[in-house]
């Protein structure tokens, strides 16, 4: 999950690293107060998760507490690469003195932590690895022996900081480190991370990416969820515990087991729709291995309240579960749907138990449900039953 | 032959008390796996009946070495005890660890790799996050169908779990030497190049599939693997061409990988070794089936 940078500061702080105060606030009005309460002059920041918000216009200095809400107004409600504004953070306005960048991620080719550091902050850190990488150090942590104060000034030596905030940015990596593993994150991230003219280090920015695994031991996370944000069909996905990404632009409804045969068939369906108007998956569905009737159904009932979507394809390969069982969970499905399903299903079963699964649904014979022996030919009838309905 | 897993295998299950543990020992067993024990602190000294036959429980994966000469174990652990089970099967020295579990915290999977190579790579660990290995007609340890394929000359390395039960059956005319499911989760013990590197190896082997998907470049890597060291065919498939971009993968871990881990760079860097891409899981089972001999 990712945090907004709000989300990310506060982290930050209950780990010892320096933020500079400010306040999260949804409407211009509010800016203005938080503003005066704050005092001096104030950054106004978008609050979406994603990069280039300088560049889009998402980040604003305000000298008074009235051009506060006026940059609010002027902020809220922008689009920055498809995500909607509508939160801002409202900080004091630090002096930048010198701006470095810093970060802690997983580093999955070699199998462990990564600690990467450099003396030039603020620019997107891709054009500074591409156009200069010498200036970016890169610092592998052993998971076990984590991140000591020793640690912390190799890291601040390769990154070549300058030797007046060596002392100050060793302590604040430690901070960052206790962040990165107390919270369980896969990604910490600080750019800029800026030194003021009174020497202070500070975090002026922050990108924290938790991982879901860990939940169970930070209850606290579950509060970091943004509801408001969410694509509606993936908030009731969640709810009913499927794992659910709307894909836009889509008409074929996607239903199948396991992650990679999902992604497998959202492909499959593109290259069938080539040759059919440009039919694409709307959506990724991962029903798990189980395929019950009640996932299956709770399945369906996400898919069929997606607009776009004019066919559904289920792609289910029988593993652990057999077809029959599967078979019968569409039928029965289907029947708790009654008249809300009302668009054409594609059925493709493979592996265990395949002559029952079918026979099962040739048996029902179902006015929705076409079943293919493929999931090639599968794809392309779905592809064909979506573009005829949209004809 | 066949790779990490055979019909010698002595096979033990931590958490086969549970109830995936028993499920799954139950289906290894039908595979042919030689199931010898259990691990479960709490129930050292009893022993299940699994399916007739009676596997004795024991305190420690160590233990159950001694007393069974056990060479892998599977572990089916839930996510919040995972680490200290995997550690506790480093630590005994065991020379094959299955991880099965799901949603173990990368954190976790992390440190106990670590803890695997401080202890000098004695432990091959698969997983986490996986759905094991078979050697078909010979042992199973994992939750493989072993009823989708039988023996054969293919080798199968795959991120997916699903995709490797698909692509054993579209290929089941041909049969298996060894399918590994690898496991999709951002850290995992074995990897692509492990496996091709073992198949390569192997003398039954005559033709390998490896599949892959979006995220980090182990493609990438295995791909310059194959380059260098793989005389034996490599047909692969990708998944993940219409995956949204920057779901599960941050800024900074695209610049560590030095590839933007899309499915099409890694399609690009196969075909640059020579391996033949598929565009989908039946295209992909064709171009093995027509490299293979007679």
């Amino acid at each position: 999950m990712d945090l907004y940078e709000y989300q990310a500061k506060d982290l930050f702080a209950a780990h010892g690293v320096p933020v500079l105060p400010g306040r999260t606030v949804d409407t211009a009005a509010e800016a203005e107060r938080a503003a005066q309460e704050i005092g001096g002059p104030v950054v106004v920041k978008a609050q979406v998760k994603t990069g280039g918000r300088g560049k889009a216009g998402g980040v604003k200095l305000a000298e008074t507490p009235a051009e506060a809400k006026e940059k609010a107004e002027a902020i809220l409600g922008l689009d920055i690469k498809g995500h909607v504004v509508r939160r801002v953070l409202v900080t004091s306005a630090s002096d930048i003195a010198e701006e470095y960048y810093f970060s802690f991620l997983l580093d999955r080719s070699n199998r462990t932590f990564l600690a990467m550091c450099s003396a030039e902050g603020g620019m997107e850190i891709e054009e500074l690895a591409v156009e200069r990488p010498e200036a970016l150090a890169r610092v592998p942590i052993d998971p076990i022996a984590g991140v000591d104060r020793a640690k912390a000034d190799e890291i601040v030596k390769q990154g070549k900081l300058p030797a007046e905030v060596a002392d100050r940015a060793a302590q604040v990596i430690v901070e960052l480190w206790d962040t990165f593993v107390g919270e369980d994150a896969t990604l910490v991230e600080v750019n800029p991370l800026v030194r003021d003219p009174q020497g202070q280090v500070i975090a002026l920015d922050g990108k924290v990416t938790l991982d879901e695994n860990a939940e169970f031991r930070h209850e606290a996370h579950s509060q970091l969820v943004d509801e408001k944000s969410q694509n509606p069909l993936e908030a009731k996905a969640k709810e009913a515990d499927l794992n659910y990404v709307k894909l836009e632009g889509g008409q074929v409804g996607i239903i199948g087991n396991g992650a990679g045969l999902v992604m497998s068939t959202l492909d499959v369906v593109a290259y069938a729709g080539e040759q059919h108007g440009g039919m694409k998956p709307a959506n990724f569905l991962d029903i798990g291995g189980g395929a019950s009737a009640e996932v299956m159904a709770a399945g369906l009932d996400v898919i069929l309240g997606d607009g776009d979507v004019r066919s559904v394809f289920v792609n289910v390969f029988g593993g652990i579960t057999a077809c029959d069982a599967v078979a019968n969970g569409i039928v029965e499905a289907l029947k708790i749907l009654g008249d809300d399903a009302t668009k054409p299903l594609v059925v493709r079963l493979d592996g265990n138990n395949v002559d029952e699964g079918r026979r099962i649904l040739a048996e029902a014979n179902h006015p929705l449900v076409t079943v293919v022996g493929t999931m090639d030919d599968a794809a392309a009838k779905a592809a064909e039953l979506a573009a005829k309905a949209g004809a | 032959m066949s790779i990490f897993l055979n019909e010698n295998s002595k096979v033990i299950v931590q958490g086969l008390t549970g109830s995936e543990g028993m499920k799954h020992g139950r289906k290894m067993l039908a595979a042919g796996t030689q199931l010898v024990g259990g691990v479960n602190a709490r129930k050292a000294g009893t022993s299940v009946d699994v399916d007739g036959t009676n596997v004795p429980v024991f305190g420690g994966v160590e233990e159950a070495m001694k007393e069974t000469g056990a060479d892998v174990s599977v572990l089916f652990v839930p996510p919040k005890f995972a680490k200290d089970a995997a550690v506790e099967a480093i630590d005994a020295g065991i020379g094959l660890a299955v991880v099965i579990t799901e949603g173990i915290p990368v954190h976790d999977s992390a440190w106990f790799w670590a803890h695997a190579t401080a202890n000098g790579n004695r432990t091959r660990i698969i997983g986490p996050n996986c759905p094991g290995i078979i050697s078909p007609g010979k042992s199973l340890a994992g939750i493989i169908p072993a009823n989708i394929s039988g023996p054969g000359k293919m080798g199968l390395v795959s991120k997916s779990g699903t995709l490797t039960y698909q692509m054993m059956y579209e290929l089941r005319d041909i049969g298996f030497s060894t399918g590994i499911g690898i496991g999709g989760d951002p850290i995992i013990g074995t990897t692509h190049i492990d496996a091709l590197a073992a198949f390569e190896a192997d003398p039954e082997t005559e033709v390998i599939v490896m599949i892959g998907e979006i995220g980090g470049d182990a493609e990438e890597r295995a791909a310059d693997y194959v380059k260098a060291n793989v005389t034996k065919p490599v047909v692969g498939y990708v998944a993940g061409f219409t995956a949204p971009e920057g779901k599960t993968m941050g800024h900074a871990g695209a610049i560590v990988s030095g590839s933007a881990g899309t499915a099409q760079a890694k399609k690009e860097a196969l075909e640059a070794a020579g391996v033949k891409v598929g565009k989908t899981p039946t295209e992909t089972a064709d171009l093995a089936r027509s490299l293979v001999s007679g």
